[in-house]
């Protein structure tokens, strides 16, 4: 399938390089639906690296990047199962999504998270896979789990820790705090910042520019410089799961999907 | 270095600009949020202009229960 358009996101080959736009309002959160189709884009990876040297995840909506998981199906269906279906429900969602982002993060392409705006939670995650982050100067990145009782459950900690040193994880992680991106630029979580609304475009001409290097070569350089974190990936799913069985997550999802605050976003 | 109120008028100025409000409405005991008219995300987006016009950090938990610009230039002011 070279080219898809769904709820959620679609996709499309031109030139060598697969373009992955998200759009689903209001900010790309990932639930079900979002998950089933990025489950359909991993099937037609394979196809699609064949003919591909490169691939750009985007937004194409206004609000941002991603704004994580989408919190209110999250809460919505906790509330209408027992604990222990809510429980093995979200497992399964982790392990799928898991199964996405580590295909994505493997890919024999070079990957290029071309962000903007909200770039929060699982919206990080998202970027953290691809090898490249090029961000416009209005992306603002946040890990806000620990306001919920929760760590980052796609796999951002772990990713975070192969990517940069380990007091950048714990700002990000501990104080619940936003990055804007010339701090993101400043610590090596973004290798470009561009003007706004620009970041496409870098990342386009940025995937043109890798189109003229060996592909073999660009594929084990990457193999050799960016392993799979497995490990600590599969220890992240069972902290998250354990921290998710504590009553404190369920009042914590509460008062966000409830929320009347102005300011929601901010931890 | 801009004193207190310099930082106020630049916070202002900015805000009407960029959310296309006459200037001379807004001052600084005014509710931002109702001044401006903007939501959590338009917020984030203040947020991250001042930072890079006044070219500090301001992380944004010390933006909880801010809601007046004269506040809002305050954070500001101790972190230049």
């Amino acid at each position: 399938m070279k080219q898809f358009r769904g709820e959620a996101l679609s996709w499309h080959l031109k030139d060598g390089i697969v373009e992955l736009a998200l759009h689903r309002e209001p900010c790309n959160e990932l639930g079900s639906q979002s998950l089933a189709e990025l489950e359909i884009f991993v099937s037609a990876l394979e196809d699609l690296e064949r003919g591909a040297r490169a691939l750009i995840v985007y937004s194409e909506l206004k609000s941002g990047f991603c704004a994580g998981a989408d919190l209110r199906e999250l809460y919505q269906r906790s509330r209408e199962l027992d604990r222990a279906e809510a429980l093995g429900g979200v497992r399964d969602f982790l392990e799928r999504i898991h199964r996405v982002l580590n295909r994505i993060d493997a890919a024999p392409l070079t990957t290029i998270a071309a962000v903007h705006g909200v770039t929060f939670g699982g919206g990080l995650e998202l970027a953290l896979v691809c090898d490249l982050i090029i961000a416009d100067k209005m992306a603002r990145f946040c890990f806000p789990e620990l306001r919920l009782g929760l760590i980052p459950g796609f796999g951002g900690i772990p990713r975070l820790k192969r990517d940069l040193g380990n007091s950048v994880v714990r700002d990000l992680l501990l104080t619940g705090r936003s990055f804007n991106a010339a701090k993101a630029h400043q610590v090596g979580l973004i290798s470009q910042m561009v003007a706004e609304g620009e970041a496409l475009r870098a990342a386009r001409s940025t995937a043109k520019q890798l189109g003229k290097f060996d592909h073999h070569t660009a594929v084990t350089a990457k193999r050799f410089i960016k392993p799979i974190p497995h490990e600590e990936l599969r220890r992240e799913i069972d902290i998250f799961c354990e921290l998710f069985s504590r009553p404190a997550v369920e009042a914590g999802l509460k008062k966000f999907v409830e929320s009347t605050d102005t300011q929601p976003y901010l931890p | 270095m801009p004193n207190n109120d310099q930082t106020l008028d630049e916070i202002l100025t900015l805000a009407a600009a960029h959310f296309r409000v006459p200037r001379e409405k807004l001052s600084a005991d005014d509710d931002f949020f109702k001044a401006l008219g903007i939501d959590s995300l338009q917020t984030l987006d203040l947020l991250t202009r001042l930072e890079h016009h006044f070219h500090v950090e301001l992380p944004d938990y010390e933006l909880q229960g801010v809601t007046d610009f004269r506040t809002l230039a305050g954070k500001i002011q101790a972190r230049l």
